[in-house]
């Protein structure tokens, strides 16, 4: 589980948001008395962050009354979900977080339900994966990279924080299957955290690293990573320099995005309500410090804009599954 | 590097950062004496709290206070009540709990706090000069090293494979290893052996099992065989702090190697605190003569002096790639990493050109904190010894609630308590039929990692090759069986001589 979830970004958005403090300010009209998160996981990790920020920006700003939070691992993610659907008439008031895996997860049958026996409330945030290399690699693009791969496959490794068949080695499936290549040859190696992969890739043992965007404008900030591509569809604000992988003529993107859903069954009227106490938070100053702070980005998709995008997602990441052999 | 040494005393002798480091320590002392809170979620409590300070020297000096006191208050637990909150504690009880069973609580407490101190200091003042000479070193480690440190960490069961115990010792290891590939590794996208049970599915805990192989059947061997139950409570020794002049004279080589290779080990992103224990203790162990080697297990001071030296110079250690590089090692830098980021600091190789006053600040914070703690803890240790003197009828119900509680609080996962009461028993069996416990614990922590790192060499060499494409390899597999051949080969040297002197006659 932390490998899908525990950024650096993550572990400070879950440290940062542990204690919510500031009096409400009141600013904005009450849409709802109260919420309760359900998080999946465990204190600290990227999900615990999602939930109690965005709980922390409804309160303040006035348009949540009350939020808690309930922490509940177990089956990395699984026994949420079975909570909540087993318990579906008690939970109206309960908000789950999630991320990609939920869709991965699904597809390899690790979870026996899908997105689909919840209700889909909203997707608030995400981050892009990007490409990166040391600052002392001869390699400058994407291009260097495909042509140092083309030059020694079995000696041009790449790795990620995740396992295989898992989001970071999907995304240099990706790319490399947009150049032309053969993504099941791509010599993928797994590392238990980004961190690790990270001291890899700088100590050499890997020729480039996928990993989330955020994560790798720290390192490309402090001047030991080069990011060379991202893979949104224009470049990003946060760090500019960094080419998409469109440009250099990869028709990839993907977005890592995080997200809430309710109960199956959930009535009409409270799920407007949740949808537009959301809504309302893009455009409140808390909510705008809080996603500063871990580095977030902006991504919404609410109720039916929301299937569709997941629908969208479990095609893509289905059929590539399926041709890199792991369904 | 002179003027920043001042600039740094400068900012950490003012009364707020003085105040600040005295209630870190505090802090992180008494919530890291429970199991089940370690360093890493002490620290993410505190963060809202250093993040409104603003001032960023301010808010990382508190943090660093409150990360050495959660490793320091740690080993208290492992020491009274065999219950390591920790992995990187888990060797601290090895020894620490023996000593304590036999009514010497205090001078063990006495000794881990004097090693940790000497560890601690002894790593910043290495962290000081070489910092950012060691950044390479902590870049020098592939997989295959990391590989071959952790079968030289394995060695450190050599310990309890005392006489006739070898075969004991190799079996609960392999169970360990095993209990190990439970769950969903870093190299399969599927979970294993997890039965279709979901709770399985990311694995035994290790809280759980630290407390189901230690704390547990500890205090069901209380309750079922009264006449061992002598929990060292009665004799007035028990909060005596004084250590002879022997035994001061046999740690003290051994904190200064281990506060060495410690903070060497902690450099390495890969590697951090448990095996710097873990590797601590099986050196130490296994250059250390026959008589002296016989102790280990069962409460020598240089068995605790060791992991205990080694674990507080890998803390420090772990902050050579975190403040150089921006990588952080080991979970609790990564939390640190991201108080810096809140903070608007970025840790890097120009930290310390662009905010010399923050590094040297942190760095001069880790030696007060470790002064401080020292002071601040040696007058407590009489009266947190004195929680042993506390009669078996209220000692015993007080350690199964900390053992239960440390398995629930950090997960909120009600069926931990039903894998820990399961496994507890299976351990209590295993207990009486006189298998030891800490080989299996010391299989499951250093399983994952010596199953990850041996695969991911195997798929960038395309085999086995990296054993013999990487010198530093073979050499450390070379270490490791020399490690574990050496007392052996010395004790039959031995006897042959006793046996020749005695055909002389």
């Amino acid at each position: 589980m932390t490998t899908w979830t525990l950024t650096r970004r993550a572990a400070i958005a879950a440290a940062a948001a542990a204690l919510a403090f500031g009096a409400p300010a009141n600013a904005e009209e009450k849409v709802l008395d109260s919420i309760h998160f359900l998080i999946p996981g465990g204190a600290g990790g990227g999900w615990d962050g999602t939930a109690r920020g965005t709980g922390e920006a409804l309160t303040a700003s006035g348009l949540v009354g009350k939020a808690s939070y309930e922490n509940m691992s177990g089956g990395g993610g699984g026994k949420a979900i079975g909570y909540l659907i087993e318990n579906a008439a008690s939970q109206h008031g309960t908000l789950m977080v999630n991320s990609t895996p939920i869709v991965i997860r699904s597809l390899t049958g690790v979870f026996p339900q899908n997105f689909r026996d919840l209700t889909l409330v909203a997707g608030t945030i995400g981050d892009y994966a990007a490409i990166v290399v040391g600052k002392d690699s001869p390699i400058n693009s994407m291009e260097d990279l495909l042509a140092a791969y083309k030059a020694d496959p079995r000696g041009t490794a790449m790795g990620g924080g995740s396992v295989p068949g898992g989001m970071d080695h999907l995304v240099a499936a990706m790319v490399m299957q947009a150049a032309g290549e053969d993504p099941t040859a791509v010599k993928y190696i797994p590392y238990d955290a980004g961190g690790k992969a990270m001291a890899a890739l700088l100590s050499g043992e890997i020729a480039a690293l996928s990993t989330g965007f955020s994560e790798a404008i720290d390192l490309a900030n402090a001047g030991e990573v080069k990011i060379i591509g991202v893979t949104a569809e224009e470049r990003v604000d946060s760090y500019p320099d960094a080419p998409t992988m469109k440009e250099q003529g990869l028709d990839t993107t993907f977005v890592n995005w995080r997200g809430f859903f309710a109960a199956p069954g959930l009535p009409e009227d409270k799920l407007a309500a949740y949808q537009a106490a959301l809504e309302k938070m893009y455009g409140t100053a808390e909510w705008e410090e809080v996603r500063a702070r871990n580095g977030w980005v902006n991504i919404h998709n609410s109720g039916d804009d929301f299937r569709s995008f997941l629908e969208g997602q479990e095609q893509v990441i289905g059929d590539l599954m399926k041709q890199l052999g792991f369904l | 590097m002179l003027e920043g040494i001042m600039v740094g005393l400068g900012t950490a002798f003012s009364l707020t950062n003085l105040l600040m480091v005295i209630g870190g320590c505090l802090i992180g002392t008494f919530i890291g004496m429970l199991p089940g809170l370690g360093p890493m979620s002490i620290i993410a409590i505190m963060i809202p709290v250093a993040i409104s300070i603003g001032d960023p020297s301010a808010a990382l000096i508190l943090l660093a206070g409150v990360y050495y006191g959660a490793i320091f208050g740690g080993s208290t637990s492992s020491i009274l009540i065999n219950a390591p909150g920790v992995a990187s504690t888990v060797a601290t009880s090895f020894d620490g709990y023996p000593l304590a069973r036999q009514g010497k609580a205090g001078k063990a407490l006495t000794v881990a706090a004097i090693a940790s101190f000497s560890g601690g200091t002894i790593g910043a003042i290495l962290l000081m000069i070489f910092a950012p000479a060691l950044a390479t070193v902590a870049l020098l480690f592939h997989s295959a090293e990391y590989f071959a440190l952790m079968v030289v960490g394995l060695s450190a069961i050599a310990a309890f494979a005392g006489s006739g115990q070898v075969g004991k010792a190799l079996l609960m290891t392999l169970l360990g290893l095993i209990m190990a590939t439970v769950g969903e590794g870093a190299l399969f996208n599927m979970p294993r052996f997890t039965m279709g049970v979901m709770d399985l599915q990311s694995g035994f805990g290790f809280i759980t099992l630290a407390m189901a192989m230690f704390a547990l059947p500890e205090a069901m061997y209380l309750v079922l065989d009264p006449s061992r139950s002598n929990t060292g409570g009665g004799s007035s020794e028990i909060k005596d702090l004084r250590i002879t002049r022997d035994e001061a004279k046999a740690i003290t080589p051994v904190i200064g190697r281990q506060s060495i290779q410690g903070f060497l080990i902690g450099v390495l992103p890969g590697a951090g605190a448990t095996i710097a224990s873990f590797l601590g203790y099986a050196v130490e162990r296994n250059i250390a003569s026959k008589e002296e080697q016989e102790q280990f297990g069962k409460g020598s001071v240089k068995g605790l002096a060791a992991p205990e030296s080694a674990n507080n110079a890998a803390c420090t250690g772990s902050f050579v790639p975190l403040l150089t590089l921006g990588i952080p090692g080991s979970g609790t830098t990564a939390i640190l990493l991201g108080a810096l980021i809140a903070l608007n600091v970025s840790p890097g190789p120009r930290l310390m050109v662009d905010e010399p006053q923050i590094f040297w600040a942190v760095i001069i914070s880790m030696y007060l904190g470790n002064l401080i703690l020292l002071i601040l803890n040696l007058p407590l240790i009489p009266y947190i010894a004195k929680i042993l003197a506390v009669p078996r009828n209220y000692l015993i119900p007080f350690i199964l609630f900390f053992t239960l509680m440390g398995a629930y609080i950090g997960q909120n996962n009600a069926t931990e308590l039903l894998i820990l009461v399961g496994l507890g028993i299976c351990a209590t069996v295993l207990r009486f039929a006189d298998y030891p416990l800490a080989p299996l614990l010391i299989g499951f922590i250093l399983g994952s990692m010596l199953e990850d790192n041996f695969a991911r060499s195997m798929q960038l060499y395309d085999g086995l090759g990296f054993i013999l494409e990487r010198p530093m390899t073979l050499g450390l597999l070379a270490l490791a069986i020399i490690l574990v051949v050496l007392p052996s080969y010395r004790a039959r040297r031995a006897r042959l001589r006793a046996e020749g002197a005695a055909d002389a006659d």
